[in-house]
């Protein structure tokens, strides 16, 4: 990736920096410049918090090059408690144990080496919550979020 | 607007085609469609392509193709929206027609996809590079997290997959310019490889080479190129959203649905009154959420239809009798211009063991990334 387009991008992927709308407080990750739900372009920026949910997710098992080594890899959709959605990986776990609804922190990680140079691009990764074991504890967070969220 | 028709068809096998080049594929579907209307001019070419420039390093498509067709000098251009391509290339055609600003026009699609070093990262940039690409997502994964989002609403099945590609491989089994003509079992399908969970193998369209081509004319000056030309009754088109995240139901096709709301409508025409369709079944799931998004399903109720006949040859609304995406072949720029290829087939009575009997109406459903764009065409009998 040329260097002025990592560049750009490195609020939103190193400071997990979203918009909301100041009419409808749609937030959207990345930021945008007009909202999609209003149009509106009183955006304020604001940074997410670094955990969520998985709304849903799939394993794969055939990567594009630059992933090759880390196949089978899960990647998911993840919900934070402000509403945006991004579409991340899910680390450090067995990817069998990954289900719908579970919480997990954003955490920040190297993404991937690109192309033949080897160029380091950085972002965040999902990894579980809590420790194996600690289900109940996971369910008294969720509802937590859930009322945060609502 | 004038009436617009489909006066003649042509179209290369799909499959892997070592021996063919782009500009071999597209002269050969192409010249096909002039000598069936007896045709030795053009007022324009659209070409439906999605990524010569990524899959062959050949941009500048328009005049390259009006050159080796012998037509140097008539307006040419490229038309792109990813796997839309095609049925871009057909809407575009149309409207100039339609509108009075050419007579006779060509659209073709072509696609060259066995020449290239990476596919899959080709195909990727249809989704966003910025968001879904970065993270490691492919087009198989895309779609999977859609079958997820399927299965959780309506509790769909791996089952209900399999059936899509197997009604899909019946079909193609008939079809000579089908890559892959022949059957294949759930069996099959449920023990391929995994691609993306719960996507295997089998619930994926191939990579292929292929062009297809239609020439269209103002109806009134149909009877010069054939006696049983097919009518253009409604082209639309829309977008939605780019990435999967921003979609707060992930399981319904949001272009696909107002598509073919703008389509019926052009045509005066409602979903139970199509005879025949092809939509884009570039993975299974995609098929089973075209058909209830255009209304041929009732919305969950899609993924019985392929297991139960319904969308069969035979049954209540035959889908995909081309053999689909699946089954056909996929090069991407392409398909939407093979599906209008099945239609016209379709409607002039000419497919063969794969007839539809009767058939008036036809829909064909074209599908860009995951949905951001959709194209809907309805044609029928004159």
């Amino acid at each position: 990736m040329p260097s002025p387009r990592y560049w750009r991008e490195i609020p939103s992927r190193y400071r997990l920096e979203a918009s909301r709308c100041g009419d409808c407080s749609r937030v959207s990750y990345p930021p945008r410049r007009i909202c999609p739900e209003c149009r509106s372009t009183d955006a304020q920026t604001i940074e997410l918090s670094h955990e969520g949910r998985v709304v849903t997710y799939t394993v794969v098992h055939v990567p594009p090059s630059d992933f090759l080594m880390e196949a089978p890899y899960v990647l998911a959709v993840v919900e934070t408690p402000e509403g945006a959605r991004m579409m991340v990986q899910v680390a450090d776990c067995d990817p069998a144990s990954v289900e719908a609804g579970m919480m997990v922190a954003l955490e920040f990680r190297l993404i991937r080496k690109e192309g033949k140079g080897g160029i380091l691009c950085y972002g965040h990764k999902a990894v579980p919550a809590y420790p194996i074991g600690g289900e109940a504890e996971d369910e008294q967070r969720s509802k937590e979020l859930e009322v945060a969220h609502a | 607007m004038r009436e617009v028709a489909i006066v003649a068809a042509g179209m290369t096998r799909f499959g892997e085609l070592w021996g063919a080049s782009l500009r071999d594929l597209f002269v050969e579907a192409a010249q096909q469609a002039l000598m069936n209307a007896g045709v030795d001019h053009l007022d324009a070419i659209y070409v439906g392509n999605m990524s010569a420039g990524q899959f062959v390093g050949q941009e500048h498509l328009g005049p390259l193709m009006a050159d080796h067709l012998g037509m140097a000098g008539v307006p040419s251009v490229r038309v792109e929206s990813a796997c839309a391509s095609g049925g871009m290339a057909l809407r575009t055609a149309f409207l100039e027609v339609a509108c009075g600003g050419s007579d006779l026009v060509l659209a073709a699609g072509v696609e060259k996809m066995t020449d290239s070093a990476d596919v899959t990262e080709v195909l990727a940039s249809a989704s966003d590079q910025e968001t879904e690409v970065y993270n490691g997502a492919t087009f198989p994964a895309l779609y999977a997290l859609i079958a997820r989002a399927h299965m959780a609403a309506y509790g769909t099945t791996e089952e209900d997959l399999a059936w899509v590609s197997v009604k899909n491989h019946r079909h193609g089994a008939l079809n000579e310019h089908a890559q892959f003509q022949r059957e294949i079992t759930t069996e099959q399908v449920l023990s391929s490889a995994l691609v993306s969970e719960p996507l295997r193998l089998l619930n994926c369209s191939p990579v292929s080479d292929g062009a297809a081509a239609v020439l269209l004319c103002p109806l009134d000056q149909a009877s010069k190129y054939t006696e049983r030309p097919v009518v253009i009754r409604g082209a639309a088109m829309a977008t939605a959203s780019m990435a999967l995240t921003d979609r707060r139901d992930m399981a319904f096709l949001d272009s696909v649905a107002a598509a073919g709301t703008r389509a019926y409508e052009m045509a005066g025409i409602s979903p139970e009154q199509v005879d025949v369709a092809e939509v884009h079944d570039c993975f299974s799931i995609a098929e089973i959420c075209c058909i209830e998004a255009l209304g041929l399903a009732p919305p969950g109720e899609g993924r019985h239809c392929a297991r139960t006949g319904e969308t069969a040859l035979g049954g209540r609304i035959p889908v995909n009798t081309s053999g689909g995406l699946k089954s056909k072949g996929h090069p991407v720029g392409a398909t939407g211009i093979a599906q209008a290829v099945e239609l016209f087939e379709q409607l002039t009575g000419a497919s063969g063991d794969r007839q539809v009997p009767g058939a008036e109406i036809g829909l064909a459903q074209n599908m860009g990334g995951t949905g951001a764009s959709s194209i809907v065409h309805i044609l029928q009998t004159v």
